[in-house]
């Protein structure tokens, strides 16, 4: 390893020394390439022609009268396949491509990043295996149904709470046995390095293109960018941009879940502890002696234990700040964007916006309030729809 | 009881070891020690136990199934701690232990080491600790006299295999099976053959197969290879809680290394 990919104290790989061998081989690539001309030509020729960057900056002049400040989203939902997803697995499958990989396996929660990867794997004709949770499975039928679709395998993974902290395990698995041919594409900015890295480098367009279009519009910088946390890859993407303006606060909404005093929630950087899971040593849910306990929310996307180590270092600094925003609220948020300004978030995204809401009032009418939304929310209607509830 | 290391036990036997591997704690705190004391009592020439952990990707799915199993019936690690004191107390054969790191951070570096020098632990193998973090706990092995265990395996080039020889103790753990389905014996062979030459060539370590080994065929060609004993977790989990097949199964293995 030419590094062991640490934030601060956090991150590292680690991993069984019989993964080693194949995570250099992908850092040594990953290094190689990423400034390579070529590879860059073939990715942003994708992401324009193929994903439909650069995505558009949408002012809210309803809700922005509503609540005080200029609230303006960063529409990742408009990115082909739906989410922010989408930026990191033509990266990801590029590369694996250039490594002359043969396949491409996944670990799957909500469905989103295997959906993204399958149709990645489409896209560069990859044979798809996808390690999604058996519980996940049934809840979301939708997503498994767009996998199949692209002509991935799915693998049910029984063992565990059968969601996604467990398809990781079995994923990573799967990798070091086949780490000779298979390319284990990871969905978010955590596990073991090199992929903290590898995501956050392919997601960070997202604030790249978000800072440059705010100066343009509005000739300002946001005030406040919010973004949603589950591993933590959208909020990462577009705060990474924002890094270096002092004056901006970031902001990053984790699941709040039934509230954190009920132990039900998925807010890892609230209420965790530093803690080694998946490869990185990053603030996890656990109990006492370490074990890894289950999260909860209302959102699939947003119900992982861990949480990406680059947050845990932001956390630490104080370069960023994080809040836990409850399940009720999330769906509120959700009800009201649609209602108001008729776009239809992922209920990953109404935790940003919530939070938004939640802190517009230290803002002045002229500030800017950037929400991340990173993805579109069809997918989540069923689930909403049934749930007993929904006040709609 | 004093512990014998495990050089002592390979140059006495003169033969391959015997090492089951059971979870602590599996499937509760009480049939854990029948269990062991099963194990003993059949042949064992050293035992490997794992902690209970929640989240073990380096194990397949029969250790994951008993890890949960331990977990369930509550046991903790300071649970583990006594049960390992109390195997210590009635047996002088090696102890390995196999952990996770997080289990190792959340109790402290140092505190971690120094409950298994009490409880008579010979080694430790960190399964998701690589050689670049090592450096997090061997002083601390070192301290306490715990004798650091590391994974090999045929995927381990010689410049890695070296760095890791410098500092490995204990024994060698070679890692035979990748978890890939359907590989014909004869290449299996091969393939443990090439790994153990290269060990040899860097460390006077004894070398231990294991990871997949699940037929006394398969561990008396771990033999002929040249491995210094076998290391058999799935097969005899499998088995748990029936303490009759339990023993059938470790006689059957004992048995192709015997005296």
């Amino acid at each position: 390893m030419k590094t062991m990919g640490k934030f601060g104290r956090y991150g590292g790989c680690y991993v069984s020394e019989l993964l080693m061998p194949v995570l250099r081989k992908v850092e040594k690539a990953f290094l190689e390439f990423k400034d390579d001309r070529g590879f860059k030509a073939e990715l942003s020729g994708l992401l324009k022609n193929f994903a439909g960057r650069p995505t558009p900056l949408t002012e809210l002049k309803n809700l922005s009268c509503e609540i005080g400040c200029r609230l303006v989203l960063k529409r990742e939902d408009l990115l082909h396949g739906g989410a922010h997803k989408t930026n990191n697995v033509i990266g990801q499958a590029l590369l694996a491509k250039r490594m002359g990989r043969t396949e491409l396996i996944a670990e799957t929660g909500a469905g989103q990043h295997g959906a993204a990867t399958a149709m990645a794997g489409a896209l560069f004709k990859i044979p798809v295996k996808i390690f999604m949770g058996e519980k996940d499975i049934e809840r979301q039928a939708s997503n498994v149904q767009r996998m199949k679709l692209f002509g991935a395998e799915i693998i049910a993974v029984s063992s565990g709470s059968k969601s996604l902290k467990d398809a990781i395990n079995e994923a990573l698995r799967y990798f070091t046995a086949r780490s000779a041919t298979a390319y284990y594409l990871f969905g978010t900015v955590a596990g073991p390095h090199p992929f903290p890295s590898i995501v956050a480098h392919f997601q960070q367009i997202i604030g790249e293109e978000a800072r440059y279009q705010c100066l343009e519009r509005f000739g300002k910088l946001p005030h406040t960018v919010c973004a949603c946390i589950g591993g933590g890859s959208n909020a990462i993407g577009i705060f990474r941009a924002f890094l270096k303006d002092k004056k901006v606060r970031l902001v990053g909404a984790e699941a709040g879940g039934l509230g954190l005093r009920s132990g039900k929630h998925g807010a890892a950087l609230c209420r965790g502890r530093p803690g080694s899971l998946h490869g990185s040593f990053s603030y996890c849910l656990q109990d006492f002696d370490g074990q890894i306990q289950e999260a909860h929310s209302i959102s699939a996307g947003l119900d992982y234990p861990g949480v990406g180590p680059e947050h845990s270092a932001l956390k630490d600094a104080g370069s960023a700040q994080y809040v836990a925003v409850t399940d009720r609220k999330a769906l509120a948020a959700f009800f009201r964007l649609s209602k108001t300004e008729g776009i239809i978030p992922a209920l990953e995204s109404a935790h940003a916006l919530a939070a938004a809401f939640d802190m517009a009032k230290e803002l002045k009418s002229d500030d800017i309030m950037l929400v991340n939304l990173s993805g579109r929310g069809d997918k989540d209607l069923d689930h909403i729809m049934s749930s007993p509830n929904h006040h709609a | 009881m004093l512990k014998n290391t495990y050089r002592e036990v390979c140059e006495k036997k003169g033969k391959p070891l015997f090492i089951p591997f059971v979870v602590l704690g599996d499937p509760d705190k009480c049939k854990t020690f029948e269990i062991i004391r099963t194990l003993i009592q059949s042949g064992a020439d050293a035992l490997e136990l794992g902690l209970p952990f929640s989240d073990p990707p380096a194990d397949g799915p029969v250790i994951q199934a008993a890890d949960t199993r331990a977990l369930r019936s509550g046991i903790r690690v300071d649970d583990c701690f006594d049960i390992l004191k109390e195997i210590r107390a009635s047996t002088d054969i090696p102890i390995g232990l196999l952990v996770y790191f997080n289990l190792v951070l959340q109790r402290g570096i140092g505190k971690f080491y120094s409950d298994c020098q009490k409880s008579g632990v010979s080694s430790v193998l960190i399964a998701d600790l690589p050689l670049e973090h090592a450096g997090e706990v061997l002083p601390e092995a070192s301290k306490h006299s715990i004798a650091p265990v590391f994974l090999i395996s045929e995927l381990t080039d010689e410049k890695r295999l070296e760095k890791i020889c410098k500092v490995a103790g204990g024994y060698l753990y070679i890692v035979s099976y990748l978890g890939v389905t359907g590989l014909a014996d004869s290449v299996f062979e091969n393939k443990i053959k090439m790994v153990i030459k290269r060990a040899r060539k860097y460390s006077d370590l004894p070398l231990f197969v294991g990871f997949g080994i699940n037929t006394v065929k398969q561990a008396k060609m771990a033999g002929r290879c040249g491995a210094d004993g076998v290391i058999v977790g799935s097969r005899i989990v499998r088995e748990i809680p029936d303490t009759e097949r339990i023993k059938k199964t470790c006689r059957m293995f004992s048995k192709v290394f015997c005296t």
